[in-house]
């Protein structure tokens, strides 16, 4: 059964400019025990998905399509409803642990307030809870006492995703969770975040724009470029063999240290990820794409079965050109 | 490493345009003050701990660690920034200490990680290439020379970008637009900390392939701060791997990443993020603390060789434990500094 199944997720905000499509139809699925990665650049969407999953946005913000969690849908539940949900169904782990925190309370009071707030336990059975969270993400129990300026970053980080289980969720959206700690560190924080998804058997959205840690941590991968999917599939046969030529680049940026086609080969793209406001007609890639042809500036491709259990929003992906004259003429 | 064996690539044969030479940086501890009147100092910060390393005409250097490990101050001490207390950093053979700092700071040119702090958001495009030649006096047609320099970063055509802001530009190109300032004066190097790692990830190589442009057109040296060895793999000629202030092996990048001989470069190596190995072995510990840098060889207290008994086994514990040791050349232009390499790869 699927923990978590989006369909058709739409998000725009409306800022003084105008209207910023920054999520234009997106359908995820993520089972029970499985990780799905989400691959994209800044200002592709992948974010405003997390915060959406949990209603995390500014008033204003428009939201379509539905997000179901546990078979309830998060876009229409009543404020209470998703207060209860949040933490309890679904947590987030962010970027920036040391942001996360507040700074002039200790971390074990930290941790117990959504145990408390969620009434799962009083501030005593809390204390005991909060020692086995912290055992848990490879913390002594005793660093309950501390404050967050008295912890490195790896360990803030580890405290954070503590609180991401606190209330035993069955989703964990994890938003960069390494981007700001060092090779070595994040290296243990994946591997932590690794073992708790399995012992657990949590579901897992994965979120970064590190495609190689992707990979590492990931059942699927879905890549996302200016607000939709454009691949997805099972995570090494994706960064192994992309159909996708965005994919191509983005897989081509995490070159294998040993891989003579990457020494003394820099490979990127030309150009900048699109303007949310200014999304180019057709295939949204079309005008970086290296292998563009006359009509990816007109048609925009869905996704289409490329192998198995695999799809990928291109014109060049077998016997989809085909199909997608038929379905615009 | 000195100029008895210079380890240059076949690109460069000559002299090193930049030497670097026992360098040493530290930073004084901070006490508090009930601490500091009871008469106690606190330990300074060996950021630098005795660097010897060289830049050859036209070579691309990545020096590479974690957080922590020196490469950005080994680099500030390069530029000129901090003066370092003890070692000397050469520039063609003369010492930046006595030679003529304007001409060196000139010929030096450094590109920082985040463009975005890197530029002043209140000045043109134009401003901001035009600067360093108006505070360098450098004769010639300044707009000729924006010009160039912003075409030759990959800003074409240039005068369109005259009258932007920083603002108006995307990562990528605004990290083109250092590097536009940094041509405009015509360098012989150019120090790189961390250049791509602020941008995303589809044009980073775009400015990586910038970068070997430039070594192939105009022989600039290049040294490239990262953390990445994925990068290292893809620009540089040569590696040097640092460790709490040290440099613990260097050699040409294929010998390095790919045979690497220090157990820190190969546990660098490990943590490299790849399909389907979570199950490899992380080195536990956080970054090391400059302020108390251990005895013997900086890496035993984290060393999986000394930690698994293998050292006890090779009889050369109480080495690693207790005697400090220097950069051996173990291969040819590949140096290490570790015991274990050392009865590995026998000098001959």
């Amino acid at each position: 059964m699927s923990v978590l199944e989006v369909k058709d997720l739409s998000v725009t905000y409306k800022t003084m400019a105008g209207d910023v499509p920054a999520v234009r139809g997106v359908d995820l699925r993520i089972d029970k025990g499985e990780v799905l990665g989400l691959a994209g650049e800044s200002g592709c969407g992948k974010s405003t998905i997390a915060g959406a999953l949990l209603r995390l946005h500014p008033s204003g913000t428009k939201i379509e399509g539905t997000a179901m969690l546990d078979g309830e849908d998060v876009l229409t539940m009543s404020p209470g409803r998703l207060r209860a949900v949040r933490w309890f169904g679904a947590s987030i782990v962010f970027q920036g642990a040391m942001h996360a925190m507040n700074p002039v309370k200790r971390i074990g009071e930290q941790l117990a307030e959504p145990i408390i707030v969620h009434k799962q336990a009083d501030e005593k059975q809390a204390k005991v809870r909060v020692g086995a969270l912290l055992e848990q993400v490879g913390l002594p129990a005793r660093r309950m006492e501390d404050y967050p300026h008295e912890l490195s970053g790896g360990q803030k980080q580890r405290v954070m995703i503590a609180m991401a289980l606190a209330c035993g969720p069955s989703l964990v959206i994890a938003d960069e969770p390494t981007t700001a700690l060092d090779v070595m560190v994040q290296a243990q924080v994946l591997k932590l975040l690794k073992e708790l998804q399995n012992d657990l058997g949590l579901a897992m959205l994965f979120i970064t724009h590190d495609l190689s840690v992707l990979v590492e941590v990931s059942d699927r991968l879905a890549i996302m470029y200016a607000g939709k999917i454009i691949e997805e599939g099972p995570a090494t046969s994706v960064f192994e063999d992309p159909q996708h030529p965005y994919t191509k680049a983005l897989a081509a940026a995490f070159p294998a240290i040993g891989d003579e086609r990457f020494r003394r080969a820099p490979s990127g793209l030309g150009g900048d990820p699109p303007d949310p406001m200014a999304i180019p007609s057709g295939c949204s890639f079309h005008p970086r794409c290296p292998s563009a042809f006359d009509d990816c500036s007109s048609v925009n491709p869905p996704l289409f079965v490329a192998g198995e259990g695999r799809r990928a929003a291109c014109l060049l992906v077998e016997g989809a050109h085909a199909g997608a004259k038929e379905t615009t003429a | 490493m000195t100029t008895a064996h210079p380890d240059v690539p076949a690109v460069a044969v000559d002299a090193p345009v930049l030497e670097v030479r026992d360098v040493h940086v530290n930073f004084a501890g901070r006490q508090g003050l009930i601490a500091s009147i009871m008469g106690k100092t606190a330990p300074s910060a060996r950021a630098v701990d005795g660097v010897d390393f060289s830049l050859a005409k036209g070579e691309i250097v990545a020096l590479a660690g974690e957080s922590g490990c020196g490469k950005t101050t080994l680099a500030r001490a390069i530029m000129g920034i901090i003066k370092p207390e003890k070692g000397d950093v050469l520039h063609e053979g003369t010492s930046i200490r006595t030679g003529n700092i304007r001409d060196y700071r000139r010929r030096v040119q450094m590109v920082f990680q985040d463009p975005t702090a890197a530029l002043n958001p209140r000045k043109t495009v134009y401003e901001l290439v035009a600067e360093g030649l108006r505070v360098h006096k450098v004769p010639g047609n300044e707009e000729e020379q924006v010009a160039s320099s912003l075409s030759r970063a990959g800003l074409r055509p240039p005068e369109r970008f005259y009258l932007q802001y920083p603002h108006e530009l995307s990562g990528g190109q605004r990290q083109r637009v250092v590097i536009a300032g940094a041509l405009a004066l015509d360098p012989e190097v150019i120090v790189a900390d961390e250049p791509v790692s602020s941008l995303d990830a589809s044009v980073r190589g775009e400015i990586l392939k910038l970068l070997m442009d430039l070594r192939a057109d105009l022989q600039i040296s290049i040294l490239v701060i990262t953390h990445d060895l994925g990068l290292a793999w893809t620009i540089a000629d040569r590696v040097v791997v640092m460790y709490l202030g040290r440099v613990v092996e260097s050699g040409p990048t294929e010998d390095v990443l790919l045979r690497p001989m220090h157990p820190y470069t190969k546990a660098l190596l490990d943590v490299v993020p790849e399909a389907g190995g979570t199950d490899r072995p992380i080195l536990q510990g956080e970054p090391p603390d400059p302020t108390r840098i251990p005895d013997g060889c900086r890496f035993h207290l984290r060393c999986p060789v000394v930690a698994s008994g293998r050292a006890a086994e090779l009889g050369i514990e109480d080495r690693c434990r207790g005697e400090d040791l220097a950069l051996r050349e173990l291969g040819e232009g590949h140096l290490a500094a570790c015991y274990e390499a050392d009865l590995q790869y026998p000098q001959s």
